[in-house]
């Protein structure tokens, strides 16, 4: 390791103050365009969160934990049954994802919203327990996106954050170092 | 240049572009499948407690997929609701499984409540059999088999207790 370090502060060391300017340039291009990239999918998705990672067990064996979903969320698409949503539930910060298994829609007495009750593969009751309070259906603007793609176990890494946020802000500072001291 | 670092550095990201392009291959392998089939479903004794009886085929089970999850879909309207979609059964078909699939006199799995009271005298009640296919990796389709059922509910509420 004291090899190491000594690399690190030589390249540092040999920097002058147009260099160091640069590489903080270079920081920031990196965090701006990552977060361009996020904004722009939520533009065309038409999502609040186009990825999402499955937190919960509740949909095995299709979703585990640590797997990645896509969401898409066009206004003009109707829910319809056997469909993955991506919902959030007033008082639970943790957006929830089960499938749909009743659809209500074109109330007559009302302007014509859809209802819908969903459930987890995995769960032997319907999802009305973890509604809020008093909530027995799901509308539209509850939904924050529907599940279009699918790959495994990627979003492990987020989780592990999530559990250890030690470790969340070791990556952080290591990955921040690194680009700051860095030469090109 | 070839310090320890920076070697362990490509060989990570060497695998992670190994890795991803394996994935996509493994997409690409269904992304064309049609999985359609032919579905038969037929209802026995319609008391206000109906019995569903169907039968589906499925001429492959490949390695494809991860899971089938088949619902049944009842689809219906009513006077208040211009479209109601209630699942009352489904299934989880994992790979490798059985899945030709031929059931008689089988009960719902869930019950099959409607919004207000619009299922008794309901004369066009559509049951129609579907699947999601979740793959190893892409896209989820959704599938509707070939083959739907019609049936309606009589005038008066069964006030037998089965």
């Amino acid at each position: 390791m004291g090899l190491l370090d000594l690399d690190f502060l030589d390249d540092v060391r040999r920097m002058n103050k147009r260099q160091m300017y640069y590489q903080v340039l270079n920081f920031g291009m990196i965090v701006s365009s990552a977060l361009m990239i996020w904004k722009g999918l939520m533009v065309v998705t038409g999502s609040e969160s186009p990825i999402v990672v499955v937190l919960s067990g509740s949909m095995e064996p299709a979703f585990y934990r640590g797997d990645l979903l896509f969401l898409t969320n066009y206004q003009e698409e109707p829910i319809r049954v056997g469909e993955i949503v991506v919902f959030k539930v007033e008082g639970r910060d943790i957006p929830i994802v089960h499938r749909v298994l009743k659809v209500h829609e074109g109330q007559i007495l009302d302007d014509g919203t859809v209802r819908f009750l969903t459930k987890g593969d995995n769960n032997s009751v319907d999802d009305r327990g973890l509604y809020a309070p008093g909530q027995l259906w799901l509308e539209k603007k509850d939904v924050v996106g529907r599940a279009r793609g699918f790959v495994p176990y990627v979003g492990i890494v987020t989780i592990l954050m999530n559990d250890y946020p030690k470790f969340k802000y070791a990556i952080l500072a290591c990955l921040g170092a690194f680009v700051l001291i860095h030469r090109e | 240049m070839n310090t320890f670092l920076s070697r362990l550095n490509t060989i990570f990201a060497f695998t992670l572009s190994v890795m991803a392009g394996l994935t996509f291959c493994c997409f690409l392998t269904t992304a064309f499948n049609m999985n359609k089939t032919d579905v038969v479903i037929d209802t026995g004794n319609v008391v206000v407690k109906n019995v569903p009886d169907y039968s589906a085929g499925r001429e492959k089970n490949d390695l494809g997929f991860v899971q089938l999850f088949l619902y049944l879909t009842a689809e219906y309207e009513t006077d208040n609701h211009k479209l109601n979609q209630v699942v009352i059964w489904d299934k989880i078909i994992r790979r490798g499984e059985n899945a030709i699939l031929d059931y008689k006199s089988m009960n719902t799995k869930y019950y099959f409540w409607d919004y207000g009271n619009g299922l008794r005298g309901n004369k066009n009640v559509t049951l129609s059999l579907s699947w999601n296919v979740i793959p190893n990796a892409g896209t989820l389709p959704k599938v509707m088999g070939r083959g739907v059922h019609k049936f309606e509910f009589p005038k008066e509420y069964s006030s037998s207790r089965f």
